[in-house]
């Protein structure tokens, strides 16, 4: 329906003579697609008896096959058809972006198919055509690469920056974060390209772009080559070695271990827990260009934070985690589960003391942070002895405000550059070498 | 689909089969998922001296905590397979993107020979 709807448009803004012939047009796709959608129904509900909800996402992933292969036949027609039809679509032949000219194609080939076809087989009109529209794209990429979840880790390493004892850069900090954002999207697409078929089958993960057949996985690699490869480039050549290499370290710690491990392991959650603490680090390495106890301190906090948050969100998911494969700790050892969730919680505790001690932070910070640790342990511990369903999303949804909320405390608890200066400490020091690191 | 390139059939035909096999994998799992739980329910509602209806004709069920045995069950009873399933599925994937790539690359030629066509008349 939504394809015939830009026909129409198209046809709207034609010359009268072209406009009755591209309705013509239009009219017959109006036919052809009902047909086609009336099938896909059809195939749903046949399956609906054996798959849930596989169904529906199957049917849409036979149907993304359809889109390489429509492309594929007719490429000699295509030339006179892009002469005949309209203006605008020749128009649409001079612009450069490929992929118009292939959706400009693709709406003459389903045009020629559909005039000239007739009875195709059941087996062809079962692979029905899947058009990449390119005012979806944008939507789809972000869906691709969790814009969401990008955004979160952009946003713990520019913590991670700003917590840095060095006087703050404006350039460094936009381009260690570009660059994050950048390698996070990478990984959250490979992530995606390889769980298809597991995502399909989980009521939480079914309406991913690949899994519906909005893109093909080839477009997702190309894009998570092309986020990629810019993004650890931008941090290793922009900011500095390090942080590219921590960068390129954490896509394949999230896309070759995190992700296969998950069907394999429970020790998934712990590499999981590590590639989450990676991102303040990059954002520390990316400020003074060195490792050090603050960075790996920032980091433990963010290790300890993933375990209350992914504890506590698959303990709602048990169902699905068993059905789909996943072994995950709250399917296979609930009391390992609980018990890992509170002692995290209350690790962070230790290291919200443990940061002034290492000149991180003012004293203030434990004490001003004491409060909000002291509540995410107490429902920590409730979920620990009640192990159910609301224990957990207390648990799950006190995570999310807890992590910005420390962060912002810690952020105004830092520990100013020019006292820690004026005292002649060895960060001084430290600092001045992490200046010349960062000059070419 | 006629006009179809030997690797455009290629491409066509290792969709297919990964189709056809993921399909057959996952139809037969969700049926094993559904049916195990369905036996589990009935066994622990026997247990506890329950129906599977109780009076208002209501499905009597568990709730999470007995659930969760059953869960724990099914996914340490089918390892090997999903394994095995994991690793043909990785297969699959990567065969299909690099035919789908090699096709891209092949019509991308294709249609700057045409264009150059084009401009040359």
């Amino acid at each position: 329906g939504l394809f015939v709807g830009r026909l129409r448009n198209t046809g709207a803004r034609q010359i009268p003579c072209r406009f009755v012939h591209l309705y013509h047009v239009a009219s017959y796709r109006l036919i052809t697609f009902q047909y086609f959608n009336f099938l896909k129904r059809m195939y749903v509900t046949q399956c609906n008896k054996d798959l849930r909800q596989r169904a529906k996402p199957k049917s849409d992933s036979v149907v993304s096959a359809f889109h390489e292969l429509q492309q594929l036949d007719q490429e000699k027609k295509v030339v006179h058809k892009i002469s005949s039809v309209s203006p605008v679509h020749q128009s649409w032949s001079e612009m450069s972006s490929r992929n118009e000219l292939r959706e400009m194609k693709s709406a003459a080939e389903t045009e020629d198919s559909v005039i000239a076809g007739g009875a195709e087989s059941k087996e062809d009109r079962q692979w029905k055509e899947m058009k990449l529209r390119l005012d979806d794209l944008p939507g789809i990429l972000a869906r691709l690469s969790k814009i969401k979840l990008t955004a979160l880790v952009v946003s713990t390493a520019s913590a991670g920056f700003a917590m840095a004892p060095v006087p703050f850069e404006l350039t460094c900090f936009l381009l260690a974060s570009l660059g994050t954002g950048l390698a996070s999207c990478a990984a959250n697409s490979i992530n995606q390209f390889f769980e298809v078929p597991f995502d399909s089958n989980m009521n939480r993960t079914k309406n991913r772009p690949l899994v519906r057949g909005q893109i093909s996985p080839l477009l997702a690699v190309c894009f998570a080559a092309s986020c990629g490869i810019p993004g650890i480039a931008l941090l290793t050549l922009g900011v500095n070695p390090l942080t590219g290499a921590l960068g390129a370290f954490n896509i394949f710690l999230y896309t070759c271990c995190y992700t296969p491990l998950k069907r394999m392991s429970i020790a998934n959650t712990w590499v999981g827990a590590v590639v989450g603490a990676i991102p303040p680090i990059m954002g520390w390495t990316a400020a003074t260009g060195s490792l050090d106890a603050g960075a790996l301190l920032l980091g433990g906090i963010l290790y300890s934070w993933q375990f209350p948050h992914f504890n506590a969100l698959s303990w709602g998911l048990r169902e699905d985690y068993s059905r789909g494969g996943y072994c995950m700790m709250s399917v296979t050892h609930p009391g390992l589960c609980r018990r890992v969730a509170l002692r995290h919680c209350l690790a962070l505790i230790g290291l919200s003391t443990v940061a002034p001690v290492l000149n991180v932070t003012t004293w203030t910070f434990p004490i001003i942070s004491l409060p909000i640790n002291l509540y995410i342990s107490y429902l920590g511990f409730r979920f620990y002895r009640d192990a159910d369903r609301s224990s957990s999303r207390k648990l799950f949804f006190c995570s999310l405000w807890h992590l910005p909320m420390l962060l912002l405390v810690m952020f105004t608890c830092k520990k100013s550059v020019l006292e820690k200066e004026d005292k002649g400490e060895l960060r001084g020091g430290s600092h001045e070498m992490a200046m010349e690191i960062r000059l070419p | 689909p006629p006009e179809e390139s030997a690797l455009e059939r290629r491409l066509r035909e290792a969709r297919q089969e990964a189709q056809a096999s993921n399909q057959r994998f996952w139809a037969r799992h969700n049926r094993a998922f559904r049916q195990e739980k369905e036996e589990f329910i009935y066994s622990r509602l026997k247990a506890k001296g329950l129906e599977m209806r109780d009076e208002s004709g209501q499905k009597a069920t568990l709730n999470a905590e007995e659930m969760a045995d059953f869960y724990k069950d099914f996914l340490s009873k089918n390892f090997k397979k999903r394994l095995q399933y994991n690793r043909d599925w990785y297969k699959h994937n990567f065969r299909i993107t690099f035919l789908m790539g090699q096709v891209a690359l092949v019509r991308a030629l294709r249609w700057l020979r045409r264009r150059k066509k084009n401009v040359e008349q």
